[in-house]
């Protein structure tokens, strides 16, 4: 009978979407129906806590008995009852389901500092967070450090923004701390918008109150008695833990007046994105929480002199501020021993694409792309070729194999055209067509182009046209240079990050895979076969076995032919769905 | 305070206050612009105005920018003129560009550009803007295929204005200026916004084949509508006001009401009165003004004989000046020995 039973329960959005309240409920009721419930009850603890990074397997399960930690993954309700019997009670893990060698190496070469209590502590219960050190940081700064000294460290810790720009945080601060005036602000920027993105949007579903306790050192830092975390309303969750946190972190005196006992006021009001990317961009973010329609405003001058109801406002990311109790923690020198010369500490990522280890990754600056994707990623997804990955998402560009060993931190991803960005990395292989790629990130700058200045508003719609009628076989000579001529024009025009980054998967991708442009446009042919405008399927008559199986999947009855004989696709009919290709068994369709 | 700066090579000096734009301004220097009005907060959306000033990465808005002292900026170099170029040549790829028929020709500076730039043959073509539904209000024409979305409008209607009637709605290549839920405009048709558009997607609806500016000639007077004093600058063809607009450097800013700006109709109606009328045998006929004031001078005499002054009152009108309503309540106590005297106003 064991003494002691502690059950994790992975439900960060990842984990609920993959069955994690199901899973938790039938521990619970299970644990309940035993006949040692009374015992393992009162001894035993479900927890919810946040993302645990990997989540192609979850829902994933810590079950710890007397000490000894087990990991489950790709859980469901089902499974709840035989580790219950088999491992609780009886002792034995359940060694199937116990997270093998792929989560030995997702988790090998990360160095988790942001993430390092997510997926630990109940992101609901302000205590796991004290139990863990939590508000320990602040509690130093705000009593034994004097503002000056505060940023002093930061600037010491090398710390740089992590909402792409990298703009060092800590000379960010002395900007505003030297700013005159006695209103100033600080905004934690929590409205994540790149597709495939979930960066912040796990760090305050896992662990809220780090970012509300690096708010706190940063307010102090530079001055401010209000502050704002804009985060989106598509994250229901996340909000729902940001205002519970908020509230407990009032009850025990984090926030509001006289903090510490020290002559120090602060409180943080949660500000609803209503879904626009642009909010994102700080300038627009101001003006959305001023009630104004959310548009960018020119820089200069910079929201550390005039922001916020034109006062002295600093933005900061949620992995930016949630860094700062761990800097202040472990001391600033050891967050500078992480990383590379220029880029310190660790980037979080979310891993996604064509790779078996999808999720989130907390890894050092400086690791290389080849040790993401082949050691934490576990390789390519079904042995495929590798052909780039993108990062930055919509603003960055694309990194083929010959820069696999490159070190990934911010100057190394500038330099060959992609940027850091929040996080995306999108992995890619050679089913993907890249002038699709660029058309779909463009299909999105596009779509949430503000409208405000001509050259994003109509530029990139231009830009999506021209790409449109590439992938469509309507190409022109000449459209490569008019991609890039107006590319260029955009970027150096536009008001703000968003128009000035907009271009930049359509750069990219013609900077490394001209190629691809030019077969589209001048052979009519997508090479890796993904512009549905450019393919033909057709039957190779010695593979064909005359199965019928095309025939009954084709949604257009555009194949036709008798048993045991060689079909034929007519092609007027075809919709290139892809249908007969992906059921074939005897590789008798031929797509290209 | 001034601040020393070098635009164009060119050594100038400028308060602290000014923008790039403005000290370019005021030192002669050409920079060109769509969303810029002085009367208006600077907006920065038209991206006409790129300037280079050197330390900053890329080119900025003159019009947003802020002088420094000893700030080096360039405004026409070949980049700048190429981002000026492209950028017009974005606005007329989703512009019905039919210059041939729009009232605004000759007027319009979305045209000047395109023949400053030489944009002759377009690299761009696309989707355009359609918009069927016609605004049903009786005063302003909105045509908004033709807006360049520069907002002068929508920040005349805010900060000018303080009525908000109408709003960027949308977003990106779909945004749109229109009054709240896409309504036909219900405000108070003071046309403010008619005065500061560019291009012709804002109009009168009067002014219709009336005749386009360079037909029409030039009257400045004042508006006979109130006391005010608006000054107004007429626009005549063939001895017909087709249209009324005001200067910018006027008592009145160039803002007008919706009577100043649009109720010149009368002018020309059949139904106007041209002389005075008196009514003869039940009937009111013309008469000739000596004939009028001799009669108004024997009738008030009469009256004051027979019943006294206070059986006589004066109405005044909005319509006259100051001076004027001056002069008829002195007028009616000193000379008719009343103090029965009103205005319109207080009806």
């Amino acid at each position: 009978m064991p003494d002691q039973v502690n059950i994790k329960v992975c439900m960060g959005t990842g984990g609920i979407a993959a069955g994690g309240t199901e899973v938790m409920d039938m521990f619970r009721t299970e644990l309940d129906k035993t006949g040692i419930k009374a015992e393992v009850k009162e001894r035993s603890n479900v927890d919810k806590v946040g993302c645990r990074g990997f989540c192609a397997k979850d829902v994933l399960v810590d079950v710890e008995v007397d000490g000894e930690v087990t990991t489950y993954e790709c859980l469901n309700a089902d499974m709840v009852p035989r580790i219950i019997e088999e491992h609780i009670i009886g002792g034995e893990p359940v060694t199937d389901w116990v997270t093998g060698e792929d989560y030995r190496k997702f988790n090998e070469k990360q160095i988790k500092v942001v993430l390092s209590d997510c997926g630990r502590i109940d992101p609901e219960e302000i205590d796991a967070y004290l139990d863990h050190e939590g508000y320990v940081a602040v509690k130093k700064v705000l009593t034994s450090m004097t503002p000056e000294e505060t940023i002093e460290s930061v600037k010491k810790s090398g710390l740089r923004g992590r909402g792409g720009g990298g703009f060092p945080t800590g000379l960010k601060w002395e900007f505003a701390r030297k700013a005159n005036s006695k209103q100033k602000y600080i905004i934690c920027n929590a409205d994540e918008g790149d597709p495939g993105a979930f960066m912040d949007r796990s760090i305050i579903e896992g662990n809220p109150h780090a970012m509300i306790e690096g708010m706190i050192i940063g307010a102090y830092g530079i001055g401010a008695t209000k502050g704002y975390v804009y985060i989106r309303a598509e994250y229901p969750l996340a909000v729902e833990r940001l205002r519970r946190a908020l509230e407990h972190a009032r009850e025990r005196g984090f926030l509001g007046e006289k903090i510490f006992g020290t002559e120090i006021s602060f409180d943080i009001k949660i500000k609803l994105g209503a879904g626009a990317f642009v909010c994102g961009e700080e300038t627009a973010l101001i003006a959305s929480i001023e009630g104004e329609r959310g548009l960018p405003r020119n820089k200069p001058p910079f929201p550390a002199q005039s922001g916020l109801h034109g006062k002295p406002t600093i933005i900061n990311n949620v992995e930016t501020l949630a860094n700062l109790p761990y800097i202040f923690k472990n001391g600033p020198e050891w967050f500078a021993s992480l990383g590379t010369e220029k880029s310190k500490g660790t980037k979080v990522f979310a891993l996604t694409g064509k790779v078996n280890n999808t999720g989130l990754i907390e890894v050092p600056m400086g690791i290389t792309l080849k040790e993401i994707i082949y050691d934490v990623g576990g390789g390519m997804e079904g042995g495929k070729e590798y052909k780039a990955v993108q990062t930055g998402g919509p603003s960055g560009g694309c990194i083929t194999k010959d820069y696999m060993d490159l070190k990934v931190d911010y100057e190394s991803l500038a330099d060959i055209g992609s940027i850091m960005g929040s996080g995306g990395m999108v992995v890619l292989n050679e089913e993907d067509c890249m002038v699709n790629i660029a058309k779909f990130f463009l299909e999105f700058t596009q779509d949430e182009s503000c409208g405000k200045c001509t050259p994003c508003r109509i530029g990139t719609k231009r830009l999506l046209e021209i790409i449109n009628r590439i992938t469509e076989g309507r190409g022109r000579k000449g459209d490569i240079e008019l991609l890039l001529d107006l590319s260029e024009d955009i970027k150096d025009s536009s008001i703000c990050g968003l128009g000035q980054t907009a271009p930049n998967p359509v750069l990219s991708t013609i900077k490394y895979f001209r190629d691809e442009y030019e077969a589209h446009i001048n052979e009519k042919r997508c090479p890796a076969g993904v512009c549905a405008n450019l393919l033909t399927f057709s039957v190779i008559e010695d593979n064909c076995k005359g199965c019928t199986l095309c025939v009954k999947v084709c949604p257009v009855s555009a194949i036709t032919g008798e048993k045991k004989k060689p079909h034929l696709i007519d092609d007027e009919l075809c919709i290139k769905c892809g249908a007969c290709f992906d059921v074939c068994k005897f590789n008798a369709i031929l797509k290209g | 305070m001034v601040l020393n700066l070098t635009i164009d090579n060119k050594e100038i000096s400028a308060s602290k206050d000014a923008t790039v734009l403005e000290a370019a301004r005021e030192n002669g220097i050409y920079i060109p612009t769509l969303c810029d009005n002085p009367k208006l907060k600077p907006y920065g959306g038209c991206r006409l105005c790129l300037v280079e000033i050197k330390g900053l990465p890329r080119p900025v808005g003159a019009c947003t920018t802020p002088i420094q002292e000893g700030m080096v900026v360039q405004t026409s170099t070949e980049r700048i003129h190429k981002l000026r170029r492209t950028v017009v040549e974005l606005l007329l790829s989703d512009h019905p560009n039919d210059c041939m028929v729009c009232v605004k020709a000759g007027d319009c500076l979305l045209q000047e550009l395109a023949y400053l730039y030489d944009l002759q043959n377009n690299r761009f073509y696309g989707e355009k803007r359609q918009y069927t539904q016609k605004d049903g209000n009786p005063f302003l024409e909105r045509d908004m295929e033709k807006c360049i979305l520069c907002r002068q409008c929508v920040r005349v209607c805010e900060e000018i204005a303080g009525v908000s009637a109408i709003e960027i709605a949308y977003r990106g290549f779909k945004a749109k200026v229109c009054p709240s839920f896409e309504d036909d405009l219900n405000c108070e048709f003071c046309g403010q916004c008619v005065s500061v558009c560019p291009t012709g997607a804002l109009s009168g609806k009067a002014w219709s084949r009336k005749g386009r500016t360079a037909k029409t000639n030039e009257v400045t007077t004042t508006c006979p509508f109130c006391g005010c004093g608006c000054s107004l600058k007429l626009r005549v063809s063939e001895n017909e006001v087709v249209r009324v607009s005001s200067d910018p450097d006027t008592i009145n800013e160039g803002w007008l009401c919706v009577k100043g700006r649009f109720a010149y109709e009368f002018i020309n109606s059949p139904d106007r009165l041209d002389a005075p009328l008196i009514r003869k045998n039940g009937k009111l006929e013309k008469a000739s003004w000596d004939e009028t004031l001799d009669y108004i001078y024997d009738k008030m005499d009469s009256i004051k004989q027979e019943h006294g002054p206070d059986a006589i009152g004066g109405l005044l009108s909005a319509r006259c000046t100051n001076e004027e309503n001056y002069l008829f309540q002195k007028f009616m106590r000193a000379v008719v020995g009343t103090n029965n005297v009103d205005h319109c106003a207080r009806l």
